[in-house]
């Protein structure tokens, strides 16, 4: 159950990616339409947060190839935004909240530039829409994990892209957070804009996205939420891993064998 | 005495703004450690330089030292990659072999070199105002290490300045920094070679051993009490110059060794600090 | 020089059995903790307490005048004791990360150090002459009296260790587990600690205070290459320990000006260094060896398989081809070298006739077999992985070289025997 679109904002074409020779994500084949919000949908360690790295092109890939709008992904960085997981930092960090949005309008400076007082009150209302801006001058590492998330989606915000990818953020959310990042992911769809959200909570997965993919080490579905919501496809994801598919990656690390010929 | 102590005080201050900044970026980016082992592992490198130009002043005294700290830095992410040893490990085999190398080459040369075990140690301080720069007209300028260490610092200070948005998105978030076309490994090895350049000019000032305590020790302090990166930049480098201040008072006072007067003052600093944030934090 | 050596190397002086029993005893007692706190991811713990125990000597010496060897130690004992408590609490206290907590603690600590140090000897106490020995370290400074003492205190480290094997290596894998099924795990960290600071302590009078690290960490590092298995890690890690510490103490006496301690940390990173590249298994050389041997492999198999498949297809006779109508029909100019064809025939897979070579029936088994597997991974992929036909060749190339005979019972299960590929290809049993 693999649907494909016309005109893709991301075309992700064969794609494998391996840790140590091991692959996490074998011959992973899709395309998104754009304007939707999406869910990528599995269990842990499925592979999702790689799947985003390796569309933002932090990690190496194996094998495969990654198209948005059809450019490569260094043709069109300042079209992009990445909200990595919220755990990937140190909240200790000496920075408020405002210093941190801040850094979204570091793309559209060059390198030495400081930042406009343009950049600053288009900082302030970012920080309006996620209605952080009451928070804007405290030490982030006081915030509530769920403010801290809104931060860092603020700064998405400043970055004015149109395509956004979003690593879990909605885990360790309170309610008023997961209500507010809802809220703003639909204003930003009424607005034209794609967002991808990764994403490991079955239960609110069909109400928050339009467009579903199904992952667990491959792909197992893409396509509208309705058509996705199967219980043989549900069950196909999180019925756990292939047992087989683990016993040969195990054994392309220990032969140090690579998953590709070129690779 | 007054204005050899003066000079000595300047001279100290300068490196602490020095080690101060780089201090809190190495802390920031949880390689405290990285820096102890810069150096330790440049000591061949100057040596290997004193015995090739037979000279304390010399450009090849930086240029062996950069080699050897932009050097470990590279042994220490191949050992880590390439073998999969822990990081820690692999700082604890790098720097270790590489001030071996160092002292075995001190010990083999004595004769031929004016640089000995104990200059590793407590490094010079004192000698600063005897070693001057004089133009060759014969006009005095002033201890020699004063000119190098403040050229250091307008570098470092450069540098944080210039690049400080760079590093602030790289060290804070670097998968973001990635996604949006920075490169943070470029950041940190222009960081390590700045390191290992602070580090050559302290280590004639306060020996190899102590470095550490002038990078670190002033930063945590300044860490414990900063909400902002731009005051923690100057917090570390204001408790730096402290504590050069305290330590030299302390050695005029005791005739006890400078550095590690220095070394001393900034711990103390630290633990004041700290005990102070702590009661100020039970109370709120 | 050549007189010395021989001297040496047969024990000829009561005085050289000392200082070898003494050093290889430092460097095996140093090369068990290390192994454990390497294993606990602290490998720097060494470093930080070498550097911390100089305030503890220094203070040891300021209240008694002399230079007494058991109470500078327990001094020292108590300094490198603080300095671990002190990063400790500063870890779980503050926001302080575990690098600069240590940091800060090993240069506060030693900056007291050579503070008194430098104060101590402004004194003008005779008796102090030799404390800075402690700095750089020199195995040949070791009185006799002082040697028993070391010898003594590595072998209750060793006698220890052994005695609290079990729960140390359970504490070092999984601490929440020890807890769990009730060991005293507080009591046996302190016992642990106690014993890492008490292995420190006896090396730094030949190793000196920033070198005794590697003590700890290079045995346990080199030892890791060479087996998977904790005991054994730790008997490797021991025998290079006291190889590092025979080194040192006969550098020593060859020449006692020099510091021993360099060489030693020499001599280790060198035996570490071998072990990286020579180890079986896990050293470079053996994975490059390994990843040669994979890539010959994959060449034979490759060559087998397209034999096999031209045949099939009908397009040579009696599995015979020469490299160069391999190379054609496969479009693969790779496929001309000789050499692969020269393995398979030395393998008794194939035999060579004229320029052409010909398929043994043991090389068709074996062919067979890979152009089986390949395409059962094709079905597996097109089935479980949902990928198109199209998609699945060129992933099944590379895994089918690496599907062991159990995987393809399991592959076979789970498609139910199958009988053709998702080309339409028939699945050769």
């Amino acid at each position: 159950m693999i649907l494909q679109v016309e005109n893709p904002v991301v075309e992700v074409h064969d794609l494998t990616v391996a840790y140590q020779k091991k692959p996490v994500l074998w011959s992973i084949d899709f395309t998104l339409p754009a304007g939707n919000i999406i869910g990528i949908i599995g269990p842990n360690g499925a592979g999702k947060s790689t799947l985003l790295k390796a569309i933002m092109g932090i990690i190496p890939l194996a094998s495969g190839q990654i198209r948005l709008w059809n450019f490569p992904i260094k043709d069109v960085r300042k079209r992009v935004s990445y909200v990595p997981q919220r755990e990937s930092v140190d909240w200790d960090f000496p920075a408020s909240v405002k210093e941190v949005v801040l850094m979204g309008r570091y793309p559209k400076l060059s390198l030495f530039q400081r930042p406009t007082k343009k950049d600053h009150e288009i900082v302030k209302q970012c920080l309006a829409q996620v209605e952080m801006l009451e928070y804007e001058n405290r030490q982030i590492g006081q915030l509530s994990g769920g403010q801290q998330q809104r931060v860092f989606l603020a700064r998405a915000l400043a970055q004015e892209a149109e395509l956004y990818f979003m690593d879990e953020p909605f885990a360790g959310v309170d309610m008023a957070s997961e209500a507010a990042i809802i809220k703003l992911l639909h204003q930003m769809r009424a607005q034209g804009k794609t967002i991808v959200v990764v994403h490991h909570d079955l239960q609110t997965a069909y109400e928050y996205f339009d467009w579903i993919l199904l992952i667990n080490q491959r792909l197992i579905a893409s396509g509208p939420k309705e058509k996705i919501f199967t219980p043989e496809l549900l069950q196909a994801t999180y019925g756990g891993k292939l047992t087989t598919l683990t016993k040969i990656g195990e054994l392309l690390k220990k032969k140090s064998f690579s998953s590709r010929k070129d690779g | 005495m007054l204005i050899s102590g003066l000079w000595i005080i300047v001279t100290s201050s300068l490196l602490a703004i020095s080690t101060g900044l780089l201090g809190c970026l190495l802390m920031l980016r949880r390689s405290a450690m990285l820096g102890d082992a810069i150096s330790h592992s440049v000591l061949p490198g100057i040596v290997m330089a004193y015995l090739l130009t037979g000279q304390k002043s010399s450009i090849a005294l930086f240029v062996g030292a950069i080699i050897l700290g932009v050097g470990v830095s590279l042994m220490i992410e191949f050992i880590q990659k390439r073998f999969s040893v822990q990081n820690d490990a692999a700082i604890g085999l790098s720097f270790t072999f590489l001030f071996a190398v160092g002292v075995i080459l001190i010990s083999i040369f004595a004769q031929d070199i004016d640089l000995d075990q104990d200059c590793v140690i407590y490094g010079e301080l004192a000698y600063i105002p005897l070693d001057l720069w004089t133009t060759p007209t014969g006009l005095n300028l002033g201890p020699r290490a004063f000119w190098i260490l403040l050229a250091l610092a307008i570098i470092n200070i450069s540098f944080v300045g210039l690049a400080y948005k760079e590093l602030q998105v790289s060290i804070f978030d670097p998968l973001f920094a990635q996604a949006t076309g920075l490169h943070p490994q470029v950041w940190h090895y222009v960081q390590v070679v700045l390191v290992s350049l602070t580090v050559v000019a302290a280590f004639e000032v306060v020996g190899a051993i102590l470095v550490i305590a002038f990078l670190v020790t002033p930063a945590a302090t300044a860490y414990l009490i900063s909400h902002r990166l731009w005051s923690f930049l100057g917090l570390s480098c204001l408790w730096g110059i402290t504590a050069s201040i305290g330590g030299y008072l302390l050695a005029w006072w005791s005739g006890g060794t400078i550095a590690g007067a220095i070394a001393l003052i900034a711990g103390i600093q630290f633990l004041i600090v700290l005990i102070i944030s702590k009661i100020a934090k039970s109370k709120a | 020089m050549w007189s010395a050596v021989i001297e040496f190397i047969t024990f000829r002086e009561p005085n050289i059995r000392f200082v070898v029993l003494g050093s290889i005893f430092m460097g095996i007692s140093a090369a068990l903790v290390g192994s454990f706190a390497y294993l606990r991811k602290q490998a720097l713990v060494g470093d930080t307490v070498s550097h911390s125990v100089l305030p503890g000597i220094c203070i040891a010496f300021l209240c008694i005048g002399t230079k007494n060897t058991p109470i500078l130690l327990l001094g020292a004992f108590i300094a490198g004791w603080l300095s671990l408590l002190a990063v400790d609490w500063l870890i779980h206290q503050t926001k302080i990360k575990p690098d600069s907590a240590n940091a800060v603690a090993l240069s506060t600590f030693f900056g007291l150090g050579v503070f008194l140090l430098t104060i101590i000897q402004h004194t003008g106490n005779a008796a102090q002459t030799g404390l800075d020995k402690f700095i750089f370290g020199n195995a040949a400074a070791l009185l006799k009296n002082d040697v028993w003492l070391f010898l003594g205190l590595a072998l209750c480290t060793i006698v220890l260790v052994s005695i609290f094997f079990k729960h140390f290596a359970l504490l070092s894998f999984d601490r929440q587990f020890a807890v769990s099924i009730g060991y005293p795990v507080k009591a046996l960290e302190v016992l642990l600690t106690s014993l890492t600071v008490i292995a420190i302590v006896c090396g730094i009078q030949a190793m000196g205070v920033v070198l005794v690290a590697s003590l700890l960490i290079a045995p346990a590092v080199a030892a890791r290459f060479w087996c998977y298995n904790l005991k054994k890690m730790l008997v490797v890690a021991c025998s290079i320990g006291a190889l590092g510490g025979y080194v040192g103490a006969f550098i020593s006496y060859l020449a006692p000006a020099m510091p021993s301690g360099p060489w030693i940390v020499v001599a280790l990173f060198f035996i570490a260094l071998a072990s990286f590249i020579g180890a079986p298994q896990k050293g470079i050389w053996a994975r490059f060896r390994l990843g040669q041997n994979n890539k010959r492999r994959v060449q034979e198999e490759n060559i087998l398989k397209y034999i096999y498949s031209a045949q099939e297809d009908g397009l040579i006779k009696e599995y015979t081809i020469t490299p160069q109508c391999l190379a054609e029909l496969r479009n693969n100019k790779t496929l001309e070298a000789i050499e692969p064809y020269k393995r398979l025939c030395r393998k008794n897979l194939a035999i060579q006739k004229g320029s052409a070579y010909q398929l043994t029936s043991k090389g068709i088994e074996y062919a067979k077999r890979m152009v089986k597997v390949h395409r059962l991974w094709e079905l597996y992929l097109a089935h479980y992985l949902h990928l198109p036909p199209d998609h699945v060749h060129e992933d099944a190339e590379s895994i089918e070289h690496i599907i062991t005979p159990e995987i393809e019972k399991q592959l076979i299960q789970l498609l139910d025997n199958p009988s053709t590929d998702p080309h339409g290809k028939d699945i050769p049993y």
